[in-house]
């Protein structure tokens, strides 16, 4: 059985209450088209469950397959430096049909980011090294594909619906 | 499928329609990983590959080389490998098919295919880890990450 190395620490993006009973880590690519069917699902999710459930994203970025996988995980890293990591994640999976790369300006102004500082972190080397250091710890917390989600640390075989059921069995 | 310490089977398999890799020039010079899946364009494997894909670059950090192997022809082989843009050869088991599966314990014949099974060789032409995966579920690299990294010099 694999599971999540390292476990979530404070580089993650966590959303939810901190005493949630279950934590939820999903390893996903903003051009993965599954990764956007699970998006709206996981929205659901959070909402039915809500103190119940902590999130956690790491990227995931096939980068060979989807050109704009890393620039998508850098733009989500970039505005998580002005704190809006988690409305640039959703803007980026809401809007994952029309993806390219004039999407990425147009999303943090839509957003109210400070449009200068975006673009130069978009291309800083440190948020890069984090998004390989998610991709690492994916490596070796045995992701074979995205989505891939982990309950309180342990694999979890199947598809975000399948997560759902599983969370409306075991929380009734 | 053969076990761990035991002497990988050499083998000669094309790559392209005119190159072939022979497994014994690697001796001395790179551990290998070798990736037997069932075929090209099936869902799982593709993604397996896809996987591998991306992770040319921890491979080559610990001095290996990693081939995909599957009793399709290079032809196929190399549609496939554009259609997913591979950095990666595909090795064809094409003729005698699954000849290479056979001397691994790894073919199926039933299906007429090979399974989904890992192998890592060290320099010395050693296998050092093997994993057989339900046909259905794609392995992921982690198996393949700490074999190798038992293998680097202390």
């Amino acid at each position: 059985m694999s599971t999540l190395k390292p476990e979530v620490n404070s580089n993650d993006h966590i959303q939810g209450d901190d005493t949630a009973s279950v934590t939820i880590v999903e390893f996903g690519d903003y051009q993965c088209p599954y990764c956007g069917n699970a998006y709206p699902i996981l929205k659901e999710i959070e909402e039915t469950f809500g103190h119940q459930i902590k999130f956690v994203f790491r990227h995931f970025p096939l980068a060979n397959a989807h050109q704009y996988a890393v620039p998508a995980a850098l733009a989500a890293e970039a505005a998580g430096l002005q704190g809006k990591f988690w409305e640039m994640h959703d803007a980026l999976f809401e809007n994952q049909y029309r993806l390219d790369g004039d999407l990425f300006d147009e999303l943090a102004e839509t957003i109210g980011l400070d449009l200068e500082r975006f673009r130069q972190d978009s291309v800083s080397d440190v948020l890069r090294e984090k998004v390989e250091h998610d991709f690492d710890s994916g490596v070796r917390s045995g992701v074979n594909g995205t989505p891939s989600f982990y309950v309180n640390g342990a694999k979890f075989d199947g598809a975000a619906t399948d997560l759902y059921q599983m969370l409306k069995e075991s929380t009734t | 499928m053969l076990e761990k310490g035991t002497i990988a089977p050499d083998f000669e398999l094309n790559a392209t329609p005119d190159q072939k890799i022979k497994l014994k020039d690697f001796k001395g010079k790179k551990n290998v990983i070798l990736a037997f899946y069932p075929a090209d364009w099936s869902p799982v494997c593709s993604d397996q590959m896809a996987l591998y894909n991306e992770m040319l670059k921890y491979f080559t950090k610990h001095d290996a080389q990693i081939f995909g192997i599957s009793v399709d022809s290079t032809w196929c082989h190399l549609a496939f490998e554009e259609n997913r843009k591979l950095h990666f050869s595909l090795l064809a088991d094409f003729e005698p098919k699954g000849t290479v599966a056979k001397a691994y314990g790894v073919y199926d014949e039933k299906t007429g295919t090979s399974e989904r099974a890992l192998f890592v060789i060290d320099k010395e032409g050693k296998i050092a880890w093997s994993y057989l995966s339900p046909i259905a579920v794609n392995p992921g690299a982690d198996g393949i990450l700490e074999a190798l990294e038992e293998l680097d010099p202390q």
